[in-house]
């Protein structure tokens, strides 16, 4: 039996079960897909926000200033990268100049620091891709990025080297309650637990329900995004959105910590969780990313892809126990900026509703370290030979574009938590995530799978059962 | 480290041929590194025949091709160090890895660059959609099909006309899946006139110019593909969509040279090549830097990357045997009708005579393809007919290029 069911291997999810596993808890993650980090947590912006867009006194804008303040050590601790790039919010007109002012006195009451009007000139230093037409910004210098699927599988890794426990394919669909909660899965699982805490995302309110909570709704928004060659890399440095206005907050044209461009994402509310990309929304980030900055280089594009944000009808977090069923916690409508805010969350989450609900104790030989998941292209001559000697497989590259390891991918394919299949692999390593997609590397990676699981190579999947690569052998 | 006179990067059409003729030349230290476990490169996955048409007068199958080159290589004193990546070209020093010597440099007199080309992914051209498994470029599948053996898919669109399309549209017809369509973009085809009408006509497959995919659909796999026709301007017309049910969609959109190492070491590239800027003996603006094959520009033919890598090979050698010689330079400019020409560059100190390839943009029958200095006339030949999908040469005699005084245009100029 578990103390705490986490449902939900997102990043809200992986940050709680791994401040979970700090304590003196037997936990557990279910997932309802083959692998962690399948919605929202693989397909956002992966920006970590400064905190002056949340209205002062909501859980948005304490938790967004909190988190981006315990972001850094939280990414040094997992192994994951985070750049401090800062931020700029870019004003087009007058009236956008005004709603800066509004913003940065706004943040200064969040507590944001560092906050600096800036004017044209230089804006076009900082810049110097920026529209001619931008005319000012507001600098937030605590503004940062990080990979918000890298974080959220390193976290769900750590957690599991500390002692929590992962189930996949666990898609909740019956909660018992008695002295304590009996969760079942659609296929016939079933794990018993003191406590539950709802990270289910798009899924929070269908599992809020399963114990008789309908109080809140949960809807979904498409975000369409242009992912830009490494090549184009240095196009923009800091992380640049439009002023919002009443239509909206606009897409943003940022770099990532892999050194890409990121165009977007667009905002469409669509029924269910449809991860299509369209033609008018991608030509839609196209339009707008050139009216941000001057000829924005879309002929680089290496992917475009899309997420479903979900979002509430309360407009704020909703982090709390459950009014109708004690012991079962709420995290839901954790929009933007939840990720920014998921450590804070998580602290909150455990340190104060758990530990509010039940005894914990902090376990004396938690481990707050994890190794990163690729790393090997970014070592010294020196350091790659000595891991080479020790392990020869990480001399052979396989996926040339992000010079990727074998070594690497097998560490991927054994270690918490562990990949199964091609997405898996790309999430954690980066293999097949560069310029050529896979092109090259992708039946490389697909026999290590084979190897490393013991698997027919027709029955290795791009992302789970019904997804094999291959349909049959030749003639 | 390691020392020699010339590190030749990657062991394929255009890296065997380089090793071996700077051999014959009579620099006999010489180096290949090749990142995959056997010489060949990319032949080795294209099992069907027609390769060496031009070059040895008969037709031989791609790792047929590739093994006579490698048995040049085994008969000399070349140097060959296999699973060996090259991460990084800084000067004449090579910095490499591999699992026995771990990450290592050489240091060379001269480098010949010959890494090959990639496939434009799907990802370059954000098709809208769906991303489930089912989604190959053309040689990927082409890797799992001929080298490792299976089947990618049974119901099949192709999305471009290049060779390794077509070829592919063959090949899995041969094995028993159902290729319903092969769309381009353009008004004609990227392909070998010889792959459409052996590879699609003999087969019935059918193929829509002007049209693009527009849509992929599945969830986990592959289901259906809409197609569309396109305008001049290559943007989907409403109203002209077809569907595919089909669980695999192909890409063989173009190929592009794999330069990034080239980049990072400063080697002046041609946006219209996406290879480096060379002289007539393949030298880059690097010196004692070299290029040849697709790295340099995509060739139709591996007869004609052989031929060009010889070239190459052996410039290098001379390079190293004579120094550094004195340049006088003219560039060679594609002019109207004409995507690129290539040498860009002409020292006019070199001896012998010129041969300028160049591709046009499009189809033109009856033409004239002229050389001028200026307004003056160099040269005219007359041609019946010039494609995209062929890559065309001219050539210029030596006493012609000495005495030219400026630059050269090479144009398509319609009627006769």
């Amino acid at each position: 039996m578990f103390d705490v069911a986490v449902i939900g291997g997102g990043v809200i999810g992986g940050l709680i079960l791994r401040r979970l596993s700090s304590y003196n808890l037997n936990v557990c993650l279910l997932e309802k897909a083959n692998d962690i980090c399948m919605g929202q947590s693989k397909a956002n912006s992966g920006i970590v926000h400064a905190g002056f867009d949340a209205k002062e006194g909501t859980l948005k804008a304490k938790f967004n200033l909190l988190g981006n303040e315990m972001m850094e050590q939280t990414c040094r601790e997992l192994g994951v990268k985070y750049v401090n790039n800062g931020s700029l919010v870019v004003a087009f007109s007058t009236e956008d100049c005004n709603t800066l002012y509004d913003l940065k006195k706004r943040g200064e009451l969040n507590g944001v620091k560092g906050l600096e009007i800036i004017g044209k000139e230089k804006l076009q230093t900082l810049e110097p891709n920026i529209s001619n037409e931008a005319v000012g910004a507001l600098y937030a210098p605590t503004g940062g990025i990080v990979c918000p699927y890298e974080l959220t599988v390193s976290a769900i890794g750590n957690a599991m080297d500390n002692g929590a426990s992962l189930y996949t394919n666990f898609e909740v669909s019956k909660i018992d309650k008695e002295e304590i909660f009996t969760i079942y899965s659609a296929n016939c699982q079933s794990v018993r637990t003191k406590a539950i805490i709802n990270c289910a995302g798009y899924g929070s309110q269908k599992v809020a329900n399963l114990v008789g909570d309908y109080s809140f709704k949960i809807g979904a928004r498409r975000g369409e995004y242009i992912l830009l060659d490494r090549e184009s890399g240095d196009f923009v440095r800091h992380t640049l959105f439009f002023t919002p206005t009443k239509k909206g907050k606009g897409i943003l044209v940022s770099p990532t910590v892999d050194g890409n461009i990121i165009l977007g994402p667009t905002a469409e509310e669509i029924d269910g969780n449809r991860t299509e990309t369209t033609a008018d929304g991608l030509q839609s980030v196209v339009e707008k990313a050139n009216e941000m900055c001057k000829n924005v280089p879309v002929y680089n594009s290496i992917t475009s892809f899309s997420g479903v944000r979900a979002y509430c009808d309360k407009h704020d977090f909703i982090i709390e126990e459950s009014s109708v069923c004690k012991g079962f916690f709420n995290c839901a409508g954790i929009e933007s900026p939840g990720l920014t805010s998921a450590p804070a969350i998580a602290e909150y989450v455990v340190d104060e509703l758990i530990g509010s609900f039940m005894l914990i104790v902090k376990k004396q030989n938690f481990n707050p370290i994890r190794k990163p998941d690729y790393f090997f292209s970014r070592l010294s001559i020196e350091e790659k030979n000595e891991i080479i000697r020790q392990n020869p497989s990480y001399g052979r590259i396989v996926c040339r574009c992000e010079q990727i390891t074998e070594g690497e991918i097998i560490r991927a394919l054994t270690e918490n938590p562990k990949a199964e299949d091609i997405d898996g692999v790309k999430r954690r390593t980066r293999a097949g995530m560069g310029r050529c997609q896979g092109g090259f590397c992708q039946p490389f990676v697909a026999e290590l799978i084979s190897k490393v699981r013991g698997i027919p190579l027709e029955k290795v999947t791009k992302k789970g059962e019904g997804s094999e690569l291959l349909v049959g052998k030749t003639k | 480290m390691i020392k020699c006179d010339i590190v030749v990067i990657g062991g394929g059409p255009a890296g065997l041929s380089a090793a071996v003729s700077a051999y014959d030349n009579g620099v006999k230290d010489v180096i290949i590194l090749e990142r995959e476990e056997s010489l060949g490169g990319i032949l080795n996955q294209c099992i069907h025949n027609g390769f060496g048409l031009t070059r040895f007068k008969e037709s031989m199958t791609g790792p047929e091709y590739a093994s006579r080159f490698i048995d040049e290589v085994e008969k000399r004193d070349i140097k060959v160090k296999l699973k060996t990546t090259v991460l990084s070209l800084d000067g004449k020093v090579v910095t490499a890895i591999n699992d026995t010597d771990g990450v290592f440099t050489v240091e060379a007199k001269a480098v010949i660059l010959a890494m090959g080309c990639r496939e434009r992914s799907k990802g370059a051209l954000n098709i809208a959609g769906s991303r489930p498994s089912g989604i190959y470029s053309a040689g990927t599948a082409q890797k799992y099909l001929n080298v490792k053996g299976y089947l990618v898919g049974k119901e099949v669109v192709i999305l471009g006309s290049g060779d390794i399309g077509l070829i592919m549209a063959r090949r899995m017809t041969l094995e028993g899946a159902k290729v319903h369509a092969v769309c381009e973009i353009m008004p004609h085809s990227s392909g070998l006139k010889r792959n459409i009408v052996q590879c699609l006509d003999d087969f019935g497959i059918p193929l829509y110019l002007n049209h693009t995919v527009t849509r992929i659909d599945g969830e986990k796999r592959v289901e259906g593909v809409e197609i569309s026709q396109v305008d001049q301007n290559k943007k989907p017309i409403k109203g002209t969509e077809k569907y595919f049910k089909c669980d695999t969609v192909l890409f063989s959109v173009g190929l592009i040279p794999e330069n990034e190492l080239s980049k990072r070491a400063g080697v002046k590239l041609s946006p219209q090549t996406k290879g480096a800027i060379v002289y007539q003996n393949r030298e880059t603006s690097n010196e004692g830097v070299f290029a040849c094959g697709n790295v340099l520009q995509v060739h139709d033919l591996v007869d004609f990357v052989s031929e060009e890598a010889e070239l190459a090979g052996k410039s290098a050698s001379l390079y190293i045997l004579n120094g550094k010689t004195e340049k006088d330079c003219i560039n060679c400019n594609a002019g109207d009708k004409v995507s690129y020409t290539l040498p860009q560059i002409i020292d006019k100190n070199a001896s012998g005579n010129v041969t300028v390839y160049y591709r046009v943009k499009g189809v033109y029958k009856n033409v004239t393809v002229t050389v001028k200095e200026g307004d003056n006339l160099i040269l005219a030949v007359k041609k019946r007919v010039v494609v995209p999908g062929e890559m065309e040469r001219i050539v210029l005699t030596e006493q012609k290029i000495k005495s030219l005084n400026g630059d050269v245009t090479v144009s398509v100029e319609e009627g006769v």
